[in-house]
C-alpha cells in the first residue's frame, strides 16, 4: 500500500472516530448514570443532522414540535406524580424546564425558518430543540422505571429507538439531506487536504472532551454526577436527587449527539435512519471502554474508525462484520480482567 | 426535651418477610438514643425506613414532619442523615470531593464551615484530603462517611454499625466523637452490635429482637438488665454470672 | 396428570381452529407467525427468564437454521426432513463455538457480546455469496408427507403448532428435574448452586444451545413455509423483538414465550393495516405506535403479562408429594475413616493489601462441633469461603481427608462430603422449599438434561425429592415444604439452608450464623438437631455470635480477631481468656 492511501484512510479514519468518540463518551455517561444503555442515542444524532439541514433549507423541522409536545407530556407526568403533596416551587421548576423552555425552542425555531439565519444560529437552534427532546424522553419514559432492571430499561430505549426513527420518518421523509459546511476554508499538508468542516469536527470534539473533563472534575454538579454513577445511594444520601443526575446526563447525551450529527451532515448524507449504525459504532467503543472508562473510550473509538477505514478499503463488504466481530475478543480479556465476583440481582 | 424524630406502629418488608413489626420509637433534640440487637434483628432494616430507603407502613414524622410521602432527598434537605453499614462512599474520588458532595445542599459558606468542622473533628481525613476513598483504611473510611454526612449539617444523624470490622482503638475514636457531636447539637440514632460501647455512650436505649422493641429505657437501667447481660454483653458478663 | 389439563385443553383448541368454518386464512398465516416467533421467545424464556442471560444474538440462530436447510434443499435438493437436524445441529454448533466465548463474560458484557456477534453474523449473512448475499434464496421447497405438500399456511400451521407444543413440554419438563433446578439457581449467582456441585459454566452453555436449537427450528419452519430467505428477519432488529416478545409475555414464564408472541404479532399486525387508515399518514407509523406501546406496557406491567393473566385465573400448583419411602443412596466416602477431617495449617487470604486470614491453623475431629467466634469483620466468613472454594488462598495449607483442598474448586470440595449455608441467605426466593433443598442433591442425582426433557428421570428424580422431603421434616419445616422460600422468615430461611447443606450427605457441616434470627425455643431446637447430628457421625463447623448458644453447644472454640487466631480451647477455657474479652469488647471495655 503506498503512504497516501495509508494517510489518506487515517484521516478519515480519525474524522469517524472523533464521532464515535463523541457518542461513545455519552453512552458511558448514560449508563454510568442511569444503567440506560442509550440505543436512542442514534436518533439524536439523525434529529441534530436534519434539524440543521432543515433549517438551512428553510424548512420548518417537525422535531421542533415533537419537543413542545413531549415537553407537555413531562409536565403530565410531573403534574400528575405530584398530585399529592404540591409543591409549587417544584411545579413552577417543571412548567419552565418542560412548556416555556420547548415553547420558547418552537416559537424560535417558526421564526427561523422563514428567515434562513446564519449557519450559528441553525446549529445552536437544532442543538437545543434535540436537547430538550432528550430532557423530556428522560422524564417520560425512563424516570417511571429508573427502580427496574437493566434489562428493562434496555428494552424500554429498544422502544424509544423505534418510535423516534418512525417519528424521523414522518419529519424529514425517506429521502437523504446533506447540510452546509460549518467552516469552508481548506489547508493542504503533503499529500493530505485538510477541509474546514474536517478541522470542525477535530475541534469541536477536542473541545467538547476537555469541557466535559472540566466539568466532571471541578463543578460540583459534575462531581455529583460522578458520584451518583459510583454510588447511587450514596449519592441519594447526600441528597443528590437520581433524577437530577438522570436529567443533567440525557441533556448532555442528546447535545452531544445532536452536535455529532451536524458535524457529519455536511460530509456525508444521513437518511432518517442512519442514525442507528452510526450510534452502535460510538456504542462498540463504550463497550471497549467497558461503559465506565472515558480515557479508554474515546481512543477506542478512534480505533474503531480507523478499522472501519481500513477494512472499507480492503474489504469493504465485510466492513461491518470486522468492526463488530472486533468487539468479541475484547469483551473476552474484559469479562477475565473483572474480578469474578458474586453479581446479586433481581 | 422536644421530639425530634418519632416512629409509630412502623412495620417494614423486606421481600415477602416482615423484618420490623409494630415499632415505635422516639428520639429528642440533643439526645443519643442506642438501638442494641442481634445480627438480623432487624435494625439495619428500621435505620434504612426511617431514611426513606426501604418502604415503611406506619407514621414516621420528623421535625415537626409527615416523612411518608417524602423521598430520600427531601428527608435530608429536613436535616435527616444516615451513615450506612457499608457506608456508600463514592470510592473512585477523593476525600475532599467526598465531602464537599456531602454539602451538596449547603451554600459556599456553609461548605467551607462544614470542611473546618469536619477537619477539626477529624485531622486524619485532613492529611489523606488527596487519597481516593476507596484506598482508606476501614477506620477512615467510617470517618470519611460519618464527616461526609456531617457535611450536610443535620440534626439527626443515624449511624449503622459504624464500629464494624474497625480495631478496638479506632472504635474508641468514633465513639469519642458521637459524644461529642452532640455538644454540637446533633441528635444521634446509633445502631450497633458493640452493646457495651453504645450503651456508655448513649442516654436511651431499645432493644429489638427479631423486629420488634422487647425492651427499652435509660441506657444505664439497660446495661445492667440481666436479660440484656446475658444475650447481648457478650460472655464476660454469662462468664461472670455463671 | 392435573397439571397437564390446561396444555391438552390448549393443543386441542389449536387442532381446532383451521377447522373453524368461515376462519379467514389470514388468520392462520398471523397463528403461523405466533408460533415462529413462539419457538424463539421460549428458548429466551429459558435462557433469560430462567437462567439470566440475556441474548439479543437469537434472530442469528433463526438464520442459522433457516440458511442451513435453504441452502441444501434449494440448491442441493436435500429432503427437508433430512435438512430438519441438520438444521438443528448447525444452530446448535454455533451456540457450542458462540456460548463458549459467550458465557464467560460477566455483568452486562454478556448481553452486549450477544448483541456484538448478533450484528456480525447478520452482516456475514448478508455479504456472503453462497447465501445469495442480501437477495438470499428463494425457491426453497415446501414440507410434504407423501403427497401431501405443506404448501399453504393451513397446513404448514400443524407442522409448526406441533412444534411449538412439543416444545413447551420439553421445556416444561426440562424446568422441572435437577437440571432444570440448576439452571434456575444461577440467575441469582453461581455460588450457592457451585457449593452443591453445579458447574456454572457448563450449565449456562447447555442453556445457550437449548434456545438457539430452538430458534434453529423456528428458522427450519420459517425457510418452509415462506420458501424465501433473505438477511432481514435475522438482523439485530429481529434479536430486539425477540427479547421484547420474551419481557412482554413474562420472561420467566414458558407460556409468557408464546402470550408475548401472540400479542407481538397481532398487535403489529393491527398497526400496519388500521393506522395509515385510521390517521391518513404514510411512514412507519406503526414503528412509532409499536415503540410507545411497548415503553407503556414496561411501565404498567415490568414483569410481563402472564404471570397477572395468571393472577386471574384460579390455577394453583398443585404441591409435590414426595414419596418418602424412597431411599437415595448414602454418597461415596472412604471406608476407613480418619479421625482428623479437616486440617488447615497457616491459611492466609489476602486482598490487595489486606489481610482478611492472617496464618490461621485449626482442625475439625471426626464427630465434633468447633465454633469459630470473633466480632464482625475478624475473617470467620472469609475462612468459610477458603474452605469451600470460594476464594483460593493466597498461601497455606487446607485438607479434608488428607486431601488439598486449598485451590480446589468448589465442586470438588462438596464431592469430600463438605457442605455448607451461608451468612447471607442463598436461595432461589422464587422456588419452593422443597426444590431449593433438592439442589443440595444434585450430586447424588444423575439424570441430564436429555433424560429429563422426555421424563426419563423420573425414578432419579423421585428418589431427590424424597430425600429432600426428608432433611426438610429433620429440620421442622415439613409444614413449610411448598411454600416459595422467599416468603419465609430469615430465619427459617436459615434452616432451610441447613436441609439444603444436609442433602449433600456430609461429614462436615460448615453453618455461617445459623442462629440468627431463630427465637429462643427455635434456637434450642437447633442446638439439639447439632447434637443428633454429631451422635449420628458428623462434625460441624458453626460461625456464631450468640454466645448462650456457643458455649452451651460446642466441644471447642477457635476465636478469630482481624484474621488473626488468638484462641483456642473448651468453652470454659474460652471464657476466661482475657485477650478474648478484651477482643470481644473492645476497648471501652
Amino acid at each position: 500500500m503506498n503512504t497516501t492511501i495509508m494517510l489518506f484512510l487515517l484521516q478519515d479514519g480519525i474524522t469517524n472516530g472523533a464521532i464515535y468518540a463523541l457518542l461513545g463518551l455519552a453512552l458511558v455517561l448514560v449508563f454510568a448514570v442511569t444503567r440506560v444503555i442509550l440505543i436512542p442515542q442514534g436518533e439524536f444524532v439523525t434529529y441534530g443532522a436534519l434539524t440543521y439541514a432543515s433549517l438551512a433549507a428553510g424548512q420548518m423541522p417537525g422535531t421542533a414540535k415533537l419537543a413542545f409536545a413531549m415537553g407537555l407530556v413531562a409536565f403530565a407526568f410531573d403534574l400528575y406524580a405530584a398530585r399529592k403533596s404540591l409543591h409549587w416551587q417544584r411545579i413552577a421548576r417543571a412548567f419552565a424546564l418542560n412548556v416555556v423552555f420547548p415553547g420558547l425552542v418552537l416559537a424560535a425555531t417558526v421564526w427561523a425558518a422563514g428567515q434562513r439565519p446564519p449557519a450559528g444560529i441553525n446549529l445552536v437552534l437544532a442543538l437545543l430543540i434535540v436537547a430538550a427532546i432528550g430532557l423530556s424522553l428522560y422524564r417520560v419514559v425512563f424516570q417511571p422505571l429508573a427502580h427496574t432492571s437493566v434489562l428493562v430499561l434496555l428494552i424500554a430505549s429498544v422502544g424509544c429507538h423505534l418510535a423516534l426513527q418512525g417519528l424521523g420518518l414522518l419529519f424529514f421523509g425517506a429521502e437523504g439531506q446533506r447540510g452546509p459546511t460549518l467552516l469552508n476554508a481548506s489547508a493542504v499538508l503533503g499529500p493530505l487536504r485538510f477541509t474546514g468542516q474536517g478541522m470542525a469536527v477535530y475541534g469541536i470534539t477536542i473541545a467538547f472532551i476537555v469541557a466535559l473533563w472540566l466539568f466532571f472534575g471541578l463543578t460540583l454538579y459534575g462531581k455529583a454526577l460522578r458520584a451518583t454513577a459510583v454510588n447511587r445511594l450514596g449519592a441519594r444520601l447526600v441528597g443528590i436527587r437520581t433524577t437530577l443526575s438522570g436529567q443533567i446526563a440525557f441533556l448532555l447525551a442528546a447535545t452531544i449527539g445532536a452536535l455529532s450529527g451536524i458535524l457529519i451532515v455536511p460530509i456525508t448524507t444521513l437518511y432518517y435512519d442512519s442514525g442507528f449504525l452510526i450510534g452502535l459504532k460510538g456504542f462498540v467503543a463504550a463497550i471497549i471502554g467497558g461503559l465506565v472508562s472515558y480515557p479508554l473510550t474515546a481512543v477506542a473509538a478512534l480505533l474503531v474508525g480507523i478499522v472501519e477505514a481500513f477494512s472499507s478499503f480492503y474489504a469493504s463488504n465485510f466492513k461491518e462484520v470486522i468492526v463488530f466481530t472486533l468487539l468479541i475478543p475484547v469483551l473476552v480479556l474484559r469479562s477475565l480482567a473483572a474480578p469474578a465476583v458474586e453479581e446479586e440481582k433481581d | 426535651m422536644s421530639t425530634l424524630l418519632s416512629v409509630e406502629d412502623a412495620h417494614v418488608s423486606y421481600g415477602k418477610v416482615e423484618a420490623v413489626r409494630s415499632v415505635s420509637l422516639e428520639v429528642g433534640d440533643n439526645e443519643i438514643v442506642t438501638i442494641i440487637g442481634a445480627n438480623g434483628a432487624g435494625k439495619t432494616t428500621l435505620l434504612s425506613a426511617i431514611m426513606g430507603v426501604l418502604p415503611l407502613k406506619g407514621r414516621v414524622a420528623f421535625a415537626g414532619e409527615n416523612l411518608a410521602r417524602l423521598e430520600i432527598e427531601d428527608r435530608v434537605a429536613l436535616g435527616l442523615s444516615l451513615v450506612p453499614e457499608h457506608r456508600e462512599l463514592f470510592a473512585s474520588m477523593n476525600v475532599e470531593d467526598n465531602l464537599e458532595l456531602g454539602a451538596f445542599r449547603m451554600s459556599k459558606a456553609r461548605t467551607a464551615a462544614g470542611f473546618e468542622h469536619v477537619y477539626m473533628l477529624f485531622p486524619r481525613l485532613k492529611e489523606r484530603r488527596k487519597q481516593l476513598a476507596g484506598t482508606l483504611s476501614g477506620g477512615e473510611q467510617q470517618m470519611l462517611a460519618m464527616g461526609r454526612a456531617l457535611m450536610g449539617a443535620p440534626k439527626l444523624l443515624m449511624l449503622d454499625e459504624p464500629s464494624l470490622g474497625l480495631a478496638p482503638i479506632i472504635v474508641a475514636g468514633i465513639f469519642e466523637i458521637i459524644a461529642k457531636l452532640r455538644q454540637d447539637g446533633v441528635s444521634v440514632l446509633l445502631v450497633e452490635q458493640n452493646a457495651k460501647a453504645a450503651l456508655q455512650v448513649a442516654d436511651r436505649a431499645y432493644v429489638m429482637e427479631l423486629g420488634e422493641f422487647v425492651l427499652n429505657g435509660k441506657a444505664s437501667e439497660i446495661a445492667t438488665d440481666q436479660r440484656v447481660a446475658a444475650s447481648y454483653l457478650g460472655f464476660a458478663e454469662s462468664a461472670a454470672a455463671g | 396428570m392435573r397439571e397437564r389439563w390446561p396444555l391438552i385443553i390448549f393443543a386441542a383448541v389449536m387442532v381446532a381452529v383451521p377447522s373453524i368454518p368461515g376462519m379467514p386464512p389470514f388468520w392462520i398465516v398471523l397463528l403461523d407467525n405466533i408460533g415462529l416467533s413462539a419457538l424463539v421467545a421460549m428458548g429466551l424464556v429459558l435462557l433469560t427468564g430462567v437462567g439470566g442471560l440475556t441474548s439479543f444474538g437469537q434472530a442469528a440462530f433463526v438464520g442459522f437454521g433457516a440458511y442451513t436447510t435453504a441452502v441444501l434443499s434449494a440448491n442441493y435438493g436435500v429432503s427437508p426432513w433430512l435438512t430438519l437436524p441438520l438444521s438443528l445441529l448447525v444452530a446448535g454448533g454455533a451456540a457450542v463455538l458462540l456460548g463458549l466465548v459467550t458465557v464467560r463474560l460477566s455483568g452486562h458484557y454478556l448481553p452486549l457480546g450477544t448483541l456484538a456477534w448478533g450484528l456480525g453474523l447478520f452482516y456475514l449473512f448478508s455479504k456472503l455469496a453462497f447465501l445469495g448475499r442480501n437477495d438470499g434464496i428463494s425457491g426453497i421447497p415446501p414440507l410434504s408427507i407423501g403427497a401431501l405438500k405443506m404448501l399453504d399456511p393451513g397446513t404448514i400451521y400443524y407442522a409448526i403448532w406441533i412444534a411449538v407444543l412439543l416444545s413447551a413440554l420439553l421445556t416444561m419438563n426440562l424446568l422441572d428435574s435437577r437440571t432444570g433446578r440448576a439452571i434456575r439457581a444461577l440467575r441469582r449467582g453461581h455460588v450457592a448452586a457451585e457449593a452443591f456441585g453445579v458447574y456454572a459454566p457448563s450449565a449456562k452453555l447447555l442453556v445457550f444451545i437449548y434456545a438457539a436449537v430452538l430458534a434453529g427450528l423456528s428458522g427450519w419452519l420459517y425457510a418452509h413455509f415462506t420458501r424465501a430467505v433473505n438477511p432481514t428477519p435475522f438482523g439485530a432488529q429481529a434479536g430486539i423483538e425477540y427479547l421484547f416478545v420474551a419481557v412482554v409475555g413474562g420472561a420467566g414464564y414458558v407460556w409468557g414465550g408464546v402470550l408475548g408472541a401472540a400479542i407481538v404479532v397481532i398487535l403489529k399486525e393491527v398497526l400496519q393495516s388500521y393506522l395509515p387508515l385510521l390517521l391518513h399518514g404514510e411512514g412507519q407509523l406503526e414503528t412509532i405506535v409499536f415503540g410507545i406501546l411497548l415503553v407503556a406496557l414496561l411501565q404498567l406491567a415490568p414483569t410481563g403479562l402472564w404471570p397477572w393473566l395468571t393472577s386471574w385465573l384460579p390455577l394453583k400448583p398443585a404441591g409435590k408429594k414426595p414419596n418418602t419411602s424412597l431411599t437415595l443412596p448414602a454418597r461415596e466416602r472412604p471406608t476407613d475413616m480418619p479421625d482428623l477431617l479437616l486440617q488447615i495449617d497457616n491459611a492466609r487470604k489476602q486482598f490487595g493489601g489486606v489481610v482478611a486470614v492472617n496464618n490461621v491453623s485449626f482442625d475439625v475431629q471426626a464427630r465434633e462441633i468447633v465454633a469459630l467466634i470473633g466480632p464482625n469483620g475478624a475473617g470467620k466468613s472469609t475462612t468459610f469461603n477458603l474452605i469451600t472454594g470460594v476464594l483460593p488462598a493466597t498461601s497455606g495449607n487446607i485438607s479434608m481427608l488428607g486431601r488439598p483442598i486449598g485451590k480446589a474448586p468448589p465442586q470438588d470440595v462438596v464431592k469430600l462430603g463438605i457442605a455448607r449455608t451461608f451468612q447471607h441467605v442463598k436461595l432461589v426466593p422464587d422456588m419452593t422449599v422443597l426444590e431449593n433443598v433438592a439442589i443440595g442433591a444434585h450430586l447424588r442425582g444423575h439424570a441430564g438434561a436429555l433424560s429429563s426433557m422426555i421424563r426419563l428421570d423420573r425414578a432419579d428424580e423421585a428418589k431427590l425429592l424424597a430425600e429432600a422431603a426428608r432433611q426438610i421434616a429433620r429440620v421442622g419445616l415439613a409444614e413449610q415444604m411448598d411454600q416459595l422460600a422467599g416468603s419465609l422468615s430469615l430465619g427459617q430461611q436459615r434452616i432451610v439452608e441447613i436441609a439444603r447443606a444436609l442433602c449433600v450427605d456430609p461429614v462436615l457441616l460448615l453453618l455461617d450464623e445459623p442462629a440468627a434470627g431463630l427465637r429462643h425455643m427455635e434456637k434450642q431446637r437447633l442446638a439439639a438437631l447439632l447434637r443428633e447430628l454429631r451422635a449420628g457421625g458428623m462434625s460441624v463447623l458453626l460461625v456464631e455470635h450468640d454466645m448462650g448458644f456457643v458455649m452451651d453447644l460446642a466441644d471447642r472454640i477457635v476465636v478469630l480477631d482481624f484474621g488473626t487466631k488468638i484462641a483456642e480451647g473448651t468453652p470454659a477455657a474460652i471464657k476466661t481468656n482475657p485477650e478474648v474479652i478484651k477482643a470481644y469488647l473492645g476497648a471501652t471495655a
